[in-house]
C-alpha cells in the first residue's frame, strides 16, 4: 500500500480550522474515502474537538467582584498625580521646576512661619543639630524637621514630620496629630507637593542652610 | 460592549474607583473560565483571575484604548496562568522539542505529573474527564487549545492575546488537537 500523501493530515487540521481551500477539501475528501486510516485519524481529531466543545460553561464564584473591588489599592492622591506625571513628563517637568522656583522664591519671605522649628518656636530648644521640645512645654502648630534629630519631652499640638533624620520619643511626650517620617528623596518630593509650600523647603532655609554647604 | 468598557476606563483613569466594578462584571466569568480550564483548580482559578483584575486596575493607563479590552485582559491571565503553571512544575519547562518526534511525544511523556490508570480514567464523569484532559495538554499548546475550543475565540485574536504569530498559534492548535487525540484513542 502506497504511503498516505504528507499534506493529508495537514489538510484534516486546515478543514477543522475552518480555513481550507476547496481544492484541498476535495484532495482530503477523496483520500479519507479510500483510506480507512486516514479516516479514522479525522475521526478521532473530530471527536477531540467535539469532547472539548463538550465542556460546561463556568462561572465566577459567587461575589467574586466584590472580592475583587475590595483588593483593589486604594486611590490615593498621590498614584493620581504620578499617573498624570507618567501620561504629560512635559507638563510634570514644567510643573516641578514652578513649584521648586516657587519654592526658592517662597522661603525669602517665609522665614517668621511659626514651623520653622529651629529659629521661630519660642519654646523649642535647639543644640547643633538637636531640636528639643522640653518637658513641660508645648509647640502649638505642625512640627517639621529636617537634617536632625528631634527629642519629644514635651506636648506637640499638630503633626510631626522628621525628614532625613531621626526622632526619640520620650515617655512625657505628647503628640496630637500624625507622626511621619520621611527618608528617600523621592518621598520628600510628594511630601512637598502634597503639603504645598507652606510647610516645605522653606522652613529649613536659615540656620540650617549653611551647615549643608560646608 | 466595548463603547461603555472604554467609558468605564476613561472613568476609572479619572479616579472613579467604583467604575471599575462594571468591567470586572463584565469579563469575570470568562476570565474565571479560562483560569479554571487552565489551572484546574478552582481555587486557584479565583486565585489568579482575581490578580489579573487587579494587575489590569493598576496598569490600566498603560492599555491602548485603540486596542480590543478583552484582548488586552485575557493577556494578563493567561500570562499569569503560564507562569503558576511553571512554578508549580519546573521540571515540565524544557521548551526544546526532541528531534523527529515534531515535540508531541516529547511534551505529552511530561504533560501530567502522574497520567492515572485507565480504569480510573474511565470511571470519571464527562466533565471530570474533560478537564482532566485538558489538563494533560502541555501548557503551551493548553492556552491556545482552551482559548479557541472554550472561549471560542477566533485565530487572529488568540494570535494577538498570546502575543504570537499567527502561524505558530495555528500550530499549537493542531498540536493541541493532536495530542488529545493520542491521549484519548480510546475514547
Ligand atoms: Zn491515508
Amino acid at each position: 500500500m502506497k504511503p498516505c500523501p504528507e499534506e493529508i493530515v495537514q489538510y484534516m487540521h486546515d478543514y477543522l480550522d475552518g480555513e481550507i481551500t476547496r481544492r484541498d477539501e476535495q484532495i482530503l475528501k477523496e483520500h479519507l474515502e479510500k483510506c480507512p486510516a486516514c479516516q479514522e485519524h479525522m475521526d478521532q481529531l473530530s471527536r477531540s474537538v467535539a469532547f472539548l466543545k463538550s465542556a460546561s460553561h463556568i462561572e465566577a464564584p459567587e461575589g467574586f467582584s466584590n472580592r475583587v473591588m475590595a483588593s483593589l489599592p486604594k486611590e490615593r492622591q498621590s498614584a493620581g498625580v504620578r499617573r498624570w506625571f507618567g501620561r504629560h513628563p512635559m507638563l510634570a517637568a514644567a510643573a516641578m521646576f514652578m513649584l521648586l522656583a516657587g519654592l526658592a522664591l517662597f522661603s525669602n519671605f517665609n522665614t517668621s512661619d511659626q514651623q520653622l522649628a529651629v529659629s521661630t518656636q519660642p519654646n523649642l530648644v535647639v543644640e547643633g543639630n538637636k531640636v528639643t521640645v522640653p518637658e513641660g512645654e508645648t509647640v502649638k502648630g505642625d512640627l517639621v524637621v529636617r537634617n536632625g534629630e528631634l527629642h519629644i519631652e514635651g506636648e506637640v499640638e499638630g503633626d510631626v514630620t522628621v525628614i532625613n533624620g531621626s526622632k526619640y520619643m520620650a515617655s512625657t511626650a505628647v503628640v496630637t496629630g500624625r507622626i511621619e517620617e520621611i527618608d528617600r528623596a523621592f518621598e520628600w518630593l510628594w511630601y512637598t507637593i502634597k503639603s504645598g509650600v507652606k510647610e516645605g523647603l522653606s522652613v529649613f532655609e536659615g540656620p540650617d542652610a549653611g551647615d549643608e554647604e560646608e | 460592549m466595548e463603547d461603555i468598557v472604554k467609558k468605564r476606563i476613561k472613568q476609572v483613569l479619572k479616579g472613579d474607583q467604583s467604575a471599575f466594578e462594571e468591567i470586572v462584571s463584565l469579563y469575570q466569568n470568562r476570565l474565571y473560565q479560562v483560569c479554571y480550564r487552565m489551572l484546574g483548580n478552582r481555587h486557584e482559578a479565583e486565585d489568579i483571575a482575581q490578580e489579573a483584575f487587579i494587575r489590569a486596575y493598576i496598569n490600566l493607563h498603560t492599555f491602548d484604548q485603540k486596542r480590543k479590552f478583552s484582548t488586552w485582559l485575557y493577556r494578563i491571565a493567561t500570562n499569569l496562568c503560564i507562569d503558576r503553571i511553571r512554578k508549580k512544575k519546573p521540571d515540565t519547562f524544557l521548551d526544546a522539542p526532541v528531534p523527529g518526534t515534531d515535540g508531541l511525544d516529547h511534551y505529552s511523556s511530561l504533560a501530567h505529573d502522574s497520567p492515572l490508570p485507565e480504569e480510573e480514567v474511565e470511571k470519571m464523569e464527562q466533565q471530570e474527564r474533560v478537564q482532566y484532559e485538558i489538563s494533560r495538554l502541555p501548557d503551551k499548546y493548553r492556552s491556545a487549545i482552551v482559548l479557541r475550543y472554550i472561549e471560542e475565540l477566533p485565530l487572529q485574536e488568540i494570535s494577538d492575546i498570546l502575543e504570537l504569530p499567527l502561524g505558530t498559534v495555528k500550530t499549537r492548535i493542531h498540536r493541541g488537537r493532536e495530542a488529545l487525540r493520542k491521549q484519548m484513542k480510546k475514547l
